[in-house]
């Protein structure tokens, strides 16, 4: 059964004119599209393009305003995700909709339908870890898990279903090298079972390392179908935009001045049964730095996250110092008050509320600043300054002051990076910057980062893109196990160094394997 | 074969205006359907449920009576339900309210007591409430114990220690060993708007906390705290919102309206504490609330519409002979026929024909 089929018979999927309107604007335009069977076919676009649209409407969470869709040449209306899941679409969306509080067992047996058992998913979801690689623990509740294992589940989810098309959207964007490595692998196999794959992604090199063609949106329109193997990442980049993307610029050396984080042998036992606890940790950020914090997804980033934050607390108040103020027993809002700020890993309802407008969204990080007095909301300088962030962050909105979710995701990466850049903190601690956005709005993003250091913040950056860290960090971590390697400056730390780190074999000289 | 609810992309705001009045055109119809079936005319109940207490002054006021605890109550629930909070026990914070304010008015019965046992005796009822409804909240903060069950198991426990004290140590001895406290001062009784009228201070009260929630709710951090809560609890957590706090205050404050209901009614309405003073106005105010849509205004109108389906479900009974339970089975038809018109409004439903599952 090898995929050669696909020149002789119809098209496993074709979509024919499929257009979206969004009020007045037109988030899909007249999209055609085919996916032969067995094939890996990549959907590009900047952030905002219309690609999650797309992908919604051919597995029928969204209605198409016009077109039609064949399936194996016939036409079918796919009214809702299980209609699709009864075709053999399955998909994994590029927000996560898994229940926190469930189990990774529970979670994949309640979005199956029907007869599935919790022990027939506990055994089919050995049966597949196995086969394809994609370790689970099924007993683990979700919300300890991280964001690169939570997509594993969904991942996962998909195939337990034995899927004909399974659809991608931005798969890799929370995963490390080596995870994507692991992801690939997984879907070539697929792929030569037969599964037709649409893959959603911002990464060009992975798209040319795993798909032989690609269909190019810019606005809602198809702009190019081409074979991105034949051409370079940075000409493919060149027609999703429409004009080339450039390099960070950082023309300011890099001069570090006083101390404006100081982590202390910060231990804190894990949130629940299955969290990473953090052992010992030491940091120390200056005014004026990019520190960068390396490290597979899953070892302890969002417990550091949150301990940084205080949306956990620390035993100690002096575990943790911002700006000189032992803080570590203090809450999120006390540290905002020492001028410290924010943005965690998941924008959709830990950054932003979903059903609020963006105005709104200002709230929850400004509450006590501009536009509050006195307990009172001052609605209009809640509205100005979220336009003055969509202005300054590039953020493309479908309307003036719209609700979080009806942006795009790397637009409200950007709006709620920008929320917090906008405050100028003397601290900014983020995770996961870059999380789904475009090269172009990547760039954006690294590159006010990059500035706010250079205007004398300590900046923190948690990421699982060495790349990135290499771009825009002055000082690097690595986090392993909940540990953190001492902090070294950039130019000492080689990738190879960093790997070995990641796995822990530095500290334990040939210990513990990561996935 | 089966139903599913699919968002609709785009929600016109004129179809969402106009949703309520069709879901009550809806509800009469079904109504009036089950009148016909159980052998009377549609067009009389129509007549004594609706047309008759709205052109009679005297049902008029009656409506504003029945409309004040209600009222009052659902405007106290609407800060914990917009957080996601389920105190169902407003009918033990209301008795609890009455109780210890009519402490006060029975302990100065019969002095020369003046102008200050009114205003006392409201903060009192005020005070019961909220310290009932932090029970469950405390309960819930401190040791996880689920809202909904403390706070309406509490609900019999106060009714229990009304029904008590009636009985017991506060039964007026002159009574006739009926189980009912002595009538109420004239310095102990809240007294009418007009001079002539039934319509207690009372609703001056529900007026006001309408006004008030209205500002808090729309205008405010607190309110926008609530609404963050229940939309979106991680970022709550991650604006530094404390739930806990945020748990105890709206218990407090529900509660706390919740009692000054039961004082109102108790001091503006029955005029002395007897074992039964709420004709379940606590529960019936969650059905208000929804109706409502949790909007101040809405509440305000949602609980003259229930007080209204009250009235006429009496004279219906008298008039008709209509059972007395037909009016509480309207109250669920018309919540029902609202909260589904509200769903038709932001989602459609397909009929999904193929083989569930996969
Ligand atoms: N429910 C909605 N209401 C209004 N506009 C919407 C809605 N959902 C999406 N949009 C708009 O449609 C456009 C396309 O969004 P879409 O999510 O498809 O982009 P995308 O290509 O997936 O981008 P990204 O790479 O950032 O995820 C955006 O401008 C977005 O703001
Ligand atoms: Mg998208």
């Amino acid at each position: 059964m090898k995929a050669d089929v696909s020149s002789s018979g119809p098209p496993l999927v074709e979509l024919k004119g499929i257009s979206k309107r969004y009020g007045d604007l037109l988030a899909n335009d007249g999209i055609d599209l085919s996916i032969e069977p067995g094939e890996i076919h990549a959907l590009l676009g900047e952030n905002g393009a219309g690609k999650s649209t797309l992908v919604k409407i051919l597995y029928g969470v969204i209605e198409p305003s016009a077109g039609e869709i064949l399936w194996e040449g016939r036409p079918v209306a796919i009214g809702s995700p299980v209609e699709a899941r009864a075709l053999g679409l399955g998909m994994v969306f590029q927000h996560f909709s898994l229940f926190d509080e469930m189990t990774v067992a529970e979670n994949i047996a309640v979005a199956l339908s029907g007869e599935w058992s919790l022990a027939t998913v506990r055994g089919r979801l050995s049966e597949i870890s196995r086969t394809y690689g994609l370790v689970l623990d099924a007993d683990r509740a979700v919300w300890t898990l991280s964001a690169g294992e939570r997509q594993r589940i969904e991942i996962v989810r998909c195939l337990l279903q034995n899927p004909r098309l399974l659809i991608l959207d931005e798969p890799t964007s929370v995963l490390t090298p080596q995870e994507s490595e692991h992801l690939f692998v997984t879907l070539d196999k697929l792929s030569a079972e037969g599964c037709s794959i649409l893959y959603i992604s911002h990464k060009l090199e992975e798209v040319r390392r795993l798909c032989r063609r690609a269909t190019i949106l810019r606005a809602g329109r198809v702009v190019a179908t081409i074979d991105p193997r034949a051409s370079t990442a940075r000409e493919i980049a060149a027609l999703m935009v429409g004009s080339e993307v450039g390099e960070i610029r950082t023309d300011a050396p890099h001069v570090p001045q006083e101390e404006v984080l100081r982590v202390d042998h910060l231990g804190m036992p894990p949130a629940g049964l299955h969290g990473q606890a953090l052992k010992d940790i030491n940091l120390v950020a200056r005014a004026g730095e990019v520190v960068g914090i390396a490290g597979v997804a899953g070892n302890g980033q969002s417990e550091l996250f949150a301990a940084l934050s205080g949306e956990r607390l620390a035993e100690r108040a002096d575990a943790i110092a911002i700006a000189g103020r032992a803080c570590g027993t203090a809450g999120i809002d006390a540290r905002r008050r020492l001028a410290a700020a924010f943005v965690p890993e998941e924008r959709l309802g830990h950054a932003a509320a979903p059903t609020h407008r963006l105005s709104e969204n200002t709230l929850i990080s400004h509450a006590a600043t501009e536009v509050s007095r006195s307990g009172f909301i001052l609605v209009s300088a809640a509205k100005r300054l979220a336009r003055s962030i969509i202005k300054s962050f590039d953020v493309r909105t479908p309307e003036g002051d719209p609700q979080a979710r009806k942006l795009s995701g790397g637009n409200l990466q950007k709006f709620v990076i920008g929320r917090e850049i906008i405050r100028k903190p003397k601290l900014l601690v983020v995770d996961q910057p870059t999380w789904g956005v475009d090269a172009g709005a990547a760039r954006l993003i690294r590159q006010a980062l990059v500035d706010l250091a250079r205007e004398g913040s300590a900046v923190v950056v948690v990421s699982q893109d060495l790349d990135e860290l290499f771009e825009v960090a002055d000082q690097m971590a690595v986090i392993h196990q909940g540990r953190l390697s001492p902090l070294k400056p950039i130019g000492e730390w080689t990738r190879e160094a960093v790997g070995l780190e990641m796995l822990g074999v530095a500290q334990a000289q040939g210990g513990a394997h990561a996935v | 074969m089966r139903f599913e609810l699919m968002p609709r992309t785009s929600v016109s705001p004129v179809a969402r205006a106009l949703a309520p009045v069709v879901a009550f055109i809806i509800s009469f119809l079904i109504a009036g359907f089950v009148i016909w079936l159980m052998g009377r005319s549609p067009i009389a109940a129509f007549d004594v449920y609706v047309l008759q207490p709205l052109s009679d002054p005297w049902s008029l006021q009656e409506l504003l009576v029945k409309a004040t605890p209600m009222a009052l109550i659902a405007i106290g629930l609407s800060y914990c339900f917009r957080a996601n909070l389920w105190n169902i026990g407003a009918e033990g914070q209301y008795v609890m309210g009455a109780v210890l304010g009519g402490w006060l008015a029975l302990n100065t019965h019969g002095t020369e007591a003046g102008f200050w046992v009114l205003p006392l005796m409201l903060t009192l009822g005020i005070i019961g409430g909220a310290l009932y409804g932090l029970i469950p909240a405390f309960l819930k903060t401190r040791f996880g114990v689920n809202e909904i069950l403390t706070s309406l198991m509490l609900v019999y426990v106060a009714q229990l220690a009304l029904d008590y004290l009636v009985r017991g140590p506060w039964r007026d001895p002159k009574g006739f060993n009926f189980p009912q406290s002595v009538t109420f001062d004239p310095s102990a009784t809240l007294p009418p708007i007009l001079e002539s009228g039934r319509v207690h201070y009372g609703f001056v009260f529900a007026v006001i906390a309408v006004l008030v929630t209205a500002v808090i709710l729309g205008r405010t951090l607190f309110g926008y705290r609530l609404k963050l809560t229940g939309d979106a609890p991680r970022a709550a957590r991650f604006a530094g919102f404390n739930s806990s706090a945020t748990t105890m205050t709206v218990f407090a404050v529900s509660g706390g309206l919740a009692g000054l209901a039961g004082i109102s009614e108790v001091s503006g309405q029955i005029g002395q504490l007897q074992p039964s003073i709420s004709p379940g106005y606590g529960f019936t105010a969650i059905t208000v609330a929804f109706l409502g849509r949790l909007n101040p205004l809405g509440i305000l109108v949602a609980a003259l519409v229930v007080a209204l389906t009250f009235i006429g479900g009496e004279s219906a009974q008298i008039l008709l002979k209509l059972p007395l339970d037909l009016t509480q089975a309207f109250q669920g038809i018309l919540l029902l026929c609202v909260l589904a018109a509200d769903a038709l409004v932001s989602y459609r439903i397909r009929l999904v024909t193929r083989g569930g599952g996969k």
